[in-house]
């Protein structure tokens, strides 16, 4: 079976794209899926530092690329979760070092050992992006509901349609209800209304990410983290399930809490 | 329709601009004086000259996107006949042919046709007309322009961040949010209608007007036109 390449993308800087690639890649690997993920912000690699992978990097994507190793020499083994596989970015050179035809040639190669290969894009619209697109079969682009993110958002949207590689599905990420139930924050809808694509997540601001980012745990593998369901949700939907999506309140107040502790307990039982 | 046998019309890509036969640097004399009749039309835009059979060497080519360039115009394409002229536009790094979708209106029906035959026939002969209308039937994006010296419809929203300039009207049929212009060639008689009409800016000839600012408020179809020397708009209603 040959996988399905999906790029990871969001025109703005710091939404959460490489957090975003991490977990859904995690979430993949955890429903038994085969899942490469390829860090293709060539010169600003972090992604293996989100999977806590960063200690095993011996070889990346430019080496491959420049054929100073084999593919299979370069791909990191999850040390979790054998199903995932990390295909590192080069820290030592930039975006130059990698162009759309080596990309594509390197997906056609991971195809079909492989179910997923997620790419996390570089930021902006410029030749990073243009890479990372160029072998996707889908795109994802990740939003935060801030006017900014979303102006964006819509600006790669376009370019995506343009390069005949959409309709992109969306993500919106760090959304917080709290804010949103008091009219100070874009909802969902409100982004929706803007670009007008087809949603697949939508990923609460949960400080657990922060946390479990910084130790290399992504929070996917954490089931009582908000984000963590939410990402598995998008990884069920990507894999072609019917998954409804989560509605999030504001939960900060006392009755909050009674009611968080009697729905945690309800998932026990 | 001027005698100096330029013909402007718009597309996807950007503005479509055949010369006449004139001896080169006629020709461009003549496009200079268009470019100096309506700036604000052609501020920003970008530019493919369709040159025809003519045999243009890499200064003419030069001369061409220096021109445009003192008019804040891009140079991208360059289209002639003759292969000699296509090898110039292709050492300077111009598009030497215009992509396959070079028109905004696309070729599937989307119902059954009702019209008849005979005015089916006719319609690429509206295509040839620069005055006639532009109709975009999709959603203009944060970064993305139209501009063409007729009438512009666009079925779609029109986002924040993306730009319409039109020598005629402007109707959006969906929300109009980015930055529209009408009547750029200076027709204060042009109009700007929309569903939920919110442009950043709306520009109609000379005047400039900005949406109010109160932004929750029931979407209702409305019309700006210039009346007195200000651009109103008033909500559309069915009499």
């Amino acid at each position: 079976m040959a996988a399905r390449v999906i790029t990871i993308t969001s025109g703005k800087g710091g939404v959460g794209k490489t957090t975003t690639t991490a977990n859904v890649g995690v979430a993949l690997a955890l429903l038994g899926k085969r899942v490469v993920c390829l860090d293709a912000d060539i010169g600003l690699r972090n992604l293996d530092v989100v999977l806590g992978l960063e200690n095993r990097i011996v070889y990346d994507v430019v080496d491959v690329i420049e054929g100073r190793c084999r593919l299979r020499q370069a791909l990191i083994k999850d040390k979790r979760l054998p199903e995932l596989l990390l295909l590192p970015a080069s820290q030592k050179r930039d975006k130059s070092a990698v162009r759309s035809a080596d990309l594509v040639k390197l997906c056609d190669d991971l195809r079909p050992d492989h179910d997923f290969v997620l790419i996390d894009s570089a930021a902006g619209i410029e030749e990073g992006f243009r890479t990372a697109i160029a072998p996707a079969d889908e795109v994802v682009i990740v939003t935060n509901p801030e006017v900014s993110a979303v102006r964006d958002a819509d600006r790669v949207v376009g370019l995506i349609e343009a390069a005949e590689k959409g309709p992109a599905r969306l993500i919106v990420n760090r959304l917080k209800p709290g804010l949103v139930q008091r009219g100070d924050m874009l909802d969902t809808s409100d982004v929706l209304d803007i670009l007008a694509i087809d949603l697949i997540g939508i990923v609460p601001e949960d400080e657990s990410v922060l946390i479990s980012t910084n130790r290399g745990n992504p929070a996917a593998l954490d089931e009582r983290s908000a984000a963590g369901i939410a990402f598995r949700n998008i990884a069920r939907r990507l894999n072609g399930e019917d998954v409804p999506f989560e509605t999030y309140r504001d939960e900060a107040g006392f009755f909050g809490r009674v009611a968080r502790l009697f729905r945690r307990n309800g998932r026990v039982s | 329709m001027q005698s100096d046998g330029i013909l402007i019309k718009g597309s996807r890509e950007g503005l479509l601009i055949t010369l006449g036969p004139d001896a080169w640097h006629n020709a461009l004399a003549s496009l200079e004086q268009r470019l100096a009749a309506t700036p604000d039309f052609f501020k920003g835009a970008r530019v493919a000259l369709i040159v025809g059979p003519r045999i243009l060497t890499e200064i003419d080519a030069r001369a061409a996107r220096d021109l445009l360039a003192r008019h804040d115009v891009v140079l991208w394409g360059l289209i002639g006949d003759d292969p000699e002229t296509q090898h110039v536009a292709a050492v300077l790094g111009f598009n030497v042919e215009l992509p396959k979708r070079d028109h905004e209106t696309p070729p599937r029906p989307i119902a059954q046709p009702i019209e008849s035959p005979t005015a089916r026939s006719t319609e690429p002969a509206a295509h040839d007309d620069p005055d006639a209308g532009l109709i975009a039937r999709r959603t203009l994006r944060s970064g993305q322009a139209l501009r063409h010296p007729g009438s512009i419809t666009v079925i779609g929203d029109v986002n924040p961040g993306a730009e319409i300039v039109a020598g005629g009207d402007v109707v959006v049929w969906g929300r109009l949010r980015g930055i529209v212009h009408a009547g750029a060639m200076g027709d204060e008689s042009a109009v700007v209608c929309a569903l939920d009409l919110q442009p950043t800016q709306l520009r109609i000839a000379q005047h400039i007007a900005r949406s109010p600012e109160d932004r929750r408020r029931k979407p209702t179809p409305e019309i700006a036109r210039v009346r007195d020397g200000k651009i109103v708009a008033e909500s559309w209603e069915m009499k």
